[in-house]
């Protein structure tokens, strides 16, 4: 009985929020929301909007950003999936890069603004002996106008996401076979991989891929660090007008929800047709039999692009993690002249109450989400046969339409009921965006159980509840806290949900680290920073380390 | 006259009138008594469905079969019971000795409740495991047994849960050819001497003969 609750709740979460959402922000934007004096339906909050300066500026750059992310992050997956797919240096390479899957999108954008600014570390182990420098030059590296810094700080996010889908992705088309097979006809490793197995994977990852474009045409936290300001990507003015304290502002923010709703989609479509083209293309490839052995400079520069993607994130980590000890620091010294735990004792008191919250919230919403994810595989497995595709779509919903345009309506819905910078508002609003991270995570591991255990239980006399606290249970306590582990880090990242349905009451370690960014304390945010990198890195490490220590005595619960 | 057919019905392992099909098409259809200490040899191809008959006696037959007909286990009909309450022991080709526990964890952990008091339980696994010739063990962890003390305990972890029938879904199939002929031996005077009627799977000649009981052919 209770395991039906589960897709029930599953499908009740994924769907109900991203529906009134929409809906909520989808009125006020045609003018009516009777709460604020707007009773009849017209076009005026999109005439202001379309008013407003520079508008389809920042459209358009939500827009080319959304999909340059993308196509980047993609190639450069594909390419050195191709290139080292079976080698060791491929396994070396995702462990190193892996970790950086759990970052928040704020720390891996605060990590790359203190390597590339003007002040940063790059310049200043370059400075002053080959540019000259003796004072921070006045160049806009940071923020710059054509956003290349905002879309380079999403890349270095997205890779390590898509190489993680496709490494799931990977063993269903039996890599190693393949290539040896499409070897022996003569194909490079590149082209054999691009032109034989891709085509078989690339459907697998499409909806991930499509969340990535999705993430990218309408973040805000990752665009408030690097972006550009004038003007402004979309979806960072819209917060902006969302947080006028001018109630009459929501109608225009409002309407330009609705717009970033129509770019993110304009953004897919396009991409879709990027996918024909590249299919067309392949296919001509292809059939001329073009085996494109000569493929020694692609290899090594997919493999450079993996490097200097990671290791540009662990560089800037590191140069967070300086600065928030740092004392005195000048330029262009590399290193501070002294350390210090002052700005850590300054900014405790202040650290504490986000801490706990961002603590909590994870908690709660991590726990709730794996035991939703926990009873739909359950009842799945009563059932005897997997959701269909339908389903499968429907956990992609909130991370398929852009946040800012439901998140607007729910935290409507959340102000009208009374409810908006609660503790419960604020972890429903987080277990929307992580119960698709544990459902998705969970299956594999869930699939891959032996059933025979189950079996032999039930012949041994135990029944279901016993058998799952008994057998299911321990035997998949890795696993569970290794997804737990993400769903505790996708929460501690969540900046839109958090800002906006906690409203300021109700902050978490990234919101206030975000909003340090426009103040320019480099030891604060690098405290906060280093905070938002530590948390989801204690939650894998309690994950590892538990499951070692309960079951140290059996060596087949190792890994 | 009488009574002596009832006990034919009662003891032993009856299938009456079993028939699995898949998508329609029938893969297995059966009736057929097994007696207590009597081994039963379901024979045939890999992939002909004969483990299908095995899960449905122990009542995990995957959704996708339609079955009909009835299984009595010692005069009650099990068939309409739970996996659970059938109390019917399976041994599968591989011993799937549970990870997280110990060798007398697994045992403890098959052992009835009815069995009380902690004395009585640790003597209880002490014994079953002295009868596979593995006294002592107790507290080891099951990966660090060979292949062939991993089988052993599997079946004295099955023996222990006093079951009133026992599958074998191709047990021996694993194992090298003198560990095969040994656990074999083993696992036969077992049931015999537990009066345990048993239903083999296999697809080797070499376990049928050594059963030494009725073969049933399917999907030839």
């Amino acid at each position: 009985m209770l395991t039906r609750l589960g897709p029930m709740l599953a499908i009740g979460l994924l769907t109900a929020p991203v529906a009134f959402g929409l809906a909520g922000t989808v009125l006020p934007a045609f003018g009516y929301l009777p709460a604020l004096g707007g009773m009849e339906f017209g076009l005026a909050p999109f005439a202001t909007l379309f008013a407003e300066p520079a508008i389809l500026m920042s459209a358009l750059m939500s827009l080319v950003t959304g999909l340059v992310t993308a196509a980047i992050s993609l190639t450069a997956v594909m390419l050195f999936t191709a290139a080292w797919g079976g080698t060791r240096l491929f396994a070396r390479i995702q462990h190193l890069i892996s970790p950086l899957l759990s970052l928040p999108h704020a720390a891996s954008a605060f990590a790359l603004a203190f390597l590339i600014a003007p002040s940063g570390m790059i310049a200043r182990l370059i400075s002053p002996e080959l540019t000259g420098w003796e004072r921070p030059p006045d160049l806009l590296i940071v923020h710059d106008p054509l956003g290349l810094s905002m879309m380079a700080g999403l890349i270095v996010k997205e890779i390590p996401f898509l190489l993680l889908v496709t490494l799931a992705a990977l063993p269903q088309v039996k890599p190693a076979r393949m290539r040896a097979l499409i070897a022996s006809m003569g194909y490079g490793r590149i082209s054999g991989f691009v032109l034989g197995l891709w085509p078989s994977i690339y459907p697998q990852i499409r909806l991930p891929v499509f969340a990535v474009i999705a993430f990218a045409t309408s973040v805000v936290d990752v665009a408030a660090i690097l972006g550009p300001t004038t003007p402004a990507p979309l979806a960072v003015r819209l917060v902006n007008w969302m947080n006028d304290p001018d109630l009459s502002m929501r109608f225009l923010a409002s309407a330009g929800a609705v717009l970033q709703l129509g770019v993110t989609a304009a953004a897919i479509l396009i991409w879709i047709g990027f996918e024909k083209i590249g299919a067309r293309l392949r296919d001509r490839v292809a059939c001329a039999g073009r085996r494109l052995r000569r493929d020694s400079g692609l290899r090594w520069g997919a493999l450079a692009a993996m490097l200097v993607s990671a290791g540009a994130i662990f560089a800037g980590l590191l140069a967070l993690g300086l600065w928030s000890v740092a004392g005195l620091w000048q330029y262009p010294d590399l290193l501070p002249a002294r350390f210090d735990l002052r700005n850590w004792m300054r900014v405790l008191p202040s650290l504490v109450e986000p801490l706990a919250i961002t603590l909590f919230v994870a908690f709660i919403s991590t726990l709730v989400a794996v035991v939703i994810a926990i009873l739909c595989f359950v009842r799945e497995d009563e059932m005897g046969y997997p959701p269909g595709r339908g389903a499968l779509a429907l956990l992609y919903m909130p991370l398929l339409v852009p946040q800012v345009a439901f998140l607007f309506g729910l935290q409507l819905l959340f102000i009208l009921t009374g409810v908006q910078a609660t503790m419960a508002a604020l972890v429903f609003a987080h277990l929307v965006f992580v119960l698709p991270y544990a459902y998705l995570s969970l299956k594999d591991p869930w699939r891959a159980f032996d059933r025979r255990y189950d079996q032999i239980a039930a012949g041994l006399g135990k029944g279901p509840v016993e058998r799952f606290f008994q057998i299911r249970l321990p035997m998949l306590a890795r696993p569970l806290l290794a997804v737990a582990a993400i769903g505790f880090s996708v929460s501690v990242g969540l900046y839109l949900p958090t800002l906006l349905i906690g409203a300021g009451r109700l902050t978490t370690i990234t919101t206030e680290a975000v909003a340090l960014a426009s103040g320019g304390n480099r030891r604060v945010i690098g405290i906060y920073a280093f905070m938002q990198m530590v948390l989801p890195a204690a939650g894998f490490a309690v994950a590892t380390i538990v499951p070692a220590l309960i079951f140290r005595r059996y060596r087949d619960m190792h890994v | 006259m009488f009574e002596r057919k009832r006990d034919l019905t009662d003891a032993g392992l009856f299938i009456d009138g079993v028939t699995i099909a898949l998508e329609g098409r029938e893969i297995v259809s059966l009736t057929k008594r097994v007696a207590p200490g009597e081994v039963l040899t379901v024979m045939g191809p890999s992939g002909a469905g004969k483990s299908t008959l095995l899960a449905y006696v122990g009542g995990f037959l995957d959704p996708v079969f339609s079955a009909r007909g009835r299984v009595f286990v010692a005069g009650t009909e099990v068939t309409a019971l739970k996996p659970e309450d059938r109390h019917v022991g399976v041994l599968f080709q591989d011993p799937l000795l549970f990870p997280h526990m110990s060798v007398g964890g697994n045992l403890m952990f098959a052992l009835p409740e009815a069995v009380r008091g902690r004395a009585a339980r640790v003597e209880r696994v002490a014994h079953a495991l002295e009868g596979v010739g593995l006294a002592g063990l107790e507290a080891r962890d099951p990966a660090t047994l060979s292949g062939g003390q991993k089988s052993r305990v599997a079946l004295a972890r099955v023996l222990a849960s006093t079951p009133r029938a026992l599958l074998l879904d191709e047990p021996f199939s694993k194992l090298d050819a003198e560990l095969r002929a040994q656990t074999r031996e083993l696992v036969f005077s077992k049931a015999r001497e537990s009066g345990l009627p048993v239903l083999l799977v296999t697809h080797d000649a070499a376990d049928a003969e050594a059963a030494g009981g009725d073969i049933v052919r399917i999907g030839e």
